[in-house]
């Protein structure tokens, strides 16, 4: 376990270091530079901007630079929003976007395991049927249209709860989490439901069930633990998926987090916001893929052996 | 007996679902329409009635008109050529690249296997979504280099089946048979391959094409897909958002289209699936 674990990390390295890379050249061979936008600058001034951002350096020594500062942690200034750094915008909006996240796949989790092993139970009956054609909903509903269609039936016909916001009035935590939990239950659920049926089959299964013991022990002791592996796995991704999704949800929701800067930057061409955030993105990614990898592993009595 | 075949096999079982083949009709009925749009259409997609501006569904406008005035429907309908073009364009371009490199990968094997598939894993891994985004910022708002950047993201699933599939193949007697014969690598992935499993790619595209269509929308609802005056279902779903406090259909009927079109295509590429191999059916 502990090997395999360094040998990925070891891995992710030089990955998120190309990431680095080809996401800084790139951005360097855009058209367009960040000062040419709306306005039109005096020359001394644009000579100037670009002195203080160290634009007018090579691509080269701009590039040692940037990646001698992201090894310290630091991603450079952000060029739209001047004296704020892009590793302060990204502290800010982060914690926004994991609560935001952890509220998702909490809902995701417990609704889409809850419904899964229901239906893998109830097999071919009217509790299989209903929440797997609730999970087709959640897939075939994108979340940017599940949003708008939530703010308008609770917010603005029942006035239940606030349209937008984040942190500002009771309640307006509710629909973006659910609008972006509401998908991956759906994926959680036919995972679950899956997992759960190959192992309702095996042999250990009909050992516990010989055995007499009630099927409540049998299906959380036994069967949940090799069933729910797929959801785990599927986790790490999901977490990727969470963060595209949360650029919707943030947008729709007007929520500060870090999805909406990514967003904004895209439209600013705030570029070493853009860059800063990709690779941390990435470097996020490549982690928590990494975790759901292990946490599948440890799960699956199989391979603990064999490691 | 008759000649049962895989693929006959496979449409029996298929005409019997009922819900792929409604799907499939709804699919084929909606490319009609698609193809169709520009003489089936009530109006042109960026003709203004200036008198109406935004209003409800009527007899002359079915499903109504956005704020400028142009008849939602006629905006659906050519909003369909895009969104679906998007979604059959990208997934051949995934398709492509992911049947090659499978096959590749899978029969050639060894070494040449292990650094393809490794390679397939570390993209795995990365945040697409955000590349798609950096190429659209980058390089502006084209309809092809959307094409091209979705398909260039998809196609590693399609990678890792067809490898899978053609490890499988590999041994089989009439491989080692062309072998001993001296068929080049190259017909023998084109006569002796690819025909064994069209399959699981025919399965594995449908099933590829809602995931497209749902990026295409994802992207051009934040703006940086389909670009105006162009509209896909996407960019139409996202000026429904914000109108949609006063004009409300404006909302829910491209929405609806949408979603739609998402169930058909899941279903039947869920029926084609169970189809061709009934063994998974259950999953």
């Amino acid at each position: 376990m502990i090997a395999i674990f360094f040998k990925r990390i070891l891995l992710a390295i030089p990955v998120l270091f190309a990431v680095a890379s080809i996401t800084f050249f790139l951005i360097k061979i855009a058209p367009g530079g960040p000062f040419d936008a709306d306005k039109a600058v005096s020359p001394q001034v644009l000579k100037n901007l670009n002195e203080a951002y160290n634009l007018d350096a090579s691509n080269w020594e701009q590039y040692v630079d940037y990646m001698t500062g992201l090894i310290q942690g630091d991603l450079g200034p952000s060029f739209r929003f001047p004296g704020r750094s892009v590793s302060e915008m990204i502290a800010t909006g982060l914690p926004v976007t994991f609560e935001l996240a952890f509220y998702a796949i909490l809902i995701a989790l417990v609704m889409g395991v809850f419904l899964g092993v229901l239906a893998a139970l109830k097999r071919n009956t009217f509790l299989d049927f209903i929440p797997m054609a609730i999970a087709m909903i959640g897939i075939c509903v994108p979340s940017f249209l599940m949003g708008p269609l939530l703010v308008l039936i609770f917010g603005l016909n029942l006035e239940l709860l606030p349209v937008s916001g984040w942190d500002q009035l009771p309640g307006d935590k509710i629909l973006p989490s659910l609008t972006l939990g509401f998908a991956y239950a759906a994926y959680i659920a036919r995972l679950s439901r899956g997992g759960m049926l190959e192992v309702l089959n095996q042999d250990f299964i009909r050992t516990a069930r010989a055995k007499g013991l009630a099927e409540r022990i049998i299906v959380v002791k036994h069967a949940m633990q090799g069933g729910l592996i797929p959801v785990v796995s599927f986790l790490g991704p999901a977490i990727a998926g969470l963060l595209a999704g949360s650029f919707v949800v943030e947008t729709i929701f007007q929520i500060p987090g870090l999805g909406r800067f990514y967003v904004e930057a895209a439209f600013n061409r705030d570029y070493t916001m853009i860059l800063g955030t990709t690779i941390f993105f990435s470097a996020m990614i490549v982690f928590f893929n990494l975790l759901s990898d292990l946490a599948a592993l440890w799960m699956n009595p199989r391979s603990r052996d064999v490691q | 007996m008759k000649n049962n075949s895989l693929w006959s096999d496979a449409i029996y079982r298929l005409t019997r679902n009922r819900a792929a083949m409604l799907g499939g009709f709804i699919l084929v009925m909606l490319v009609i329409c698609a193809i169709l749009a520009p003489w089936i259409a009530p109006y042109s997609y960026s003709f203004q009635d200036l008198n109406l501006g935004a209003s409800p569904p009527s007899s002359e406008h079915l499903l109504g008109t956005d704020i400028l005035g142009r008849d939602l429907l006629s905006r659906i309908l050519y909003g369909a050529r895009i969104s679906l073009l998007v979604g059959f364009v990208a997934t051949g371009v995934a398709l492509v690249i992911g049947v090659s490199w499978g096959i590749v990968a899978g029969y050639i094997g060894g070494r040449v296997d292990s650094i393809m598939m490794r390679i397939v894993d570390v993209l795995y891994g990365l945040p697409f979504i955000i590349f798609i985004i950096l190429l659209m910022v980058i390089f502006g708002r084209n309809l092809w280099l959307l094409f091209g950047a979705i398909g260039a993201v998809e196609w590693l699933t399609m990678a890792r089946i067809v490898r899978g599939q053609v490890i499988g193949l590999k041994n089989q007697e009439f491989v080692l048979a062309a072998q001993a014969m001296g068929v080049s690598n190259l017909s023998m992935f084109r006569r002796h391959l690819l025909p064994n499993i069209l399959g699981p790619i025919a399965v594995y595209a449908t099933l590829t094409i809602p995931q497209v269509m749902l990026l295409e929308g994802f992207l051009s609802f934040l703006g940086l897909g389909i670009q105006p005056p162009m509209s896909s279902w996407g960019t139409l779903i996202k000026d429904g958002v914000e109108s949609m406090e006063e004009y409300s259909w404006l909302l829910i009927y491209p929405g609806i289209t949408f979603t739609i079109t998402l169930f058909a295509l899941n279903f039947f590429g869920d029926g084609l699936r169970d189809a061709l191999d009934p063994k998974t059916s259950d999953n």
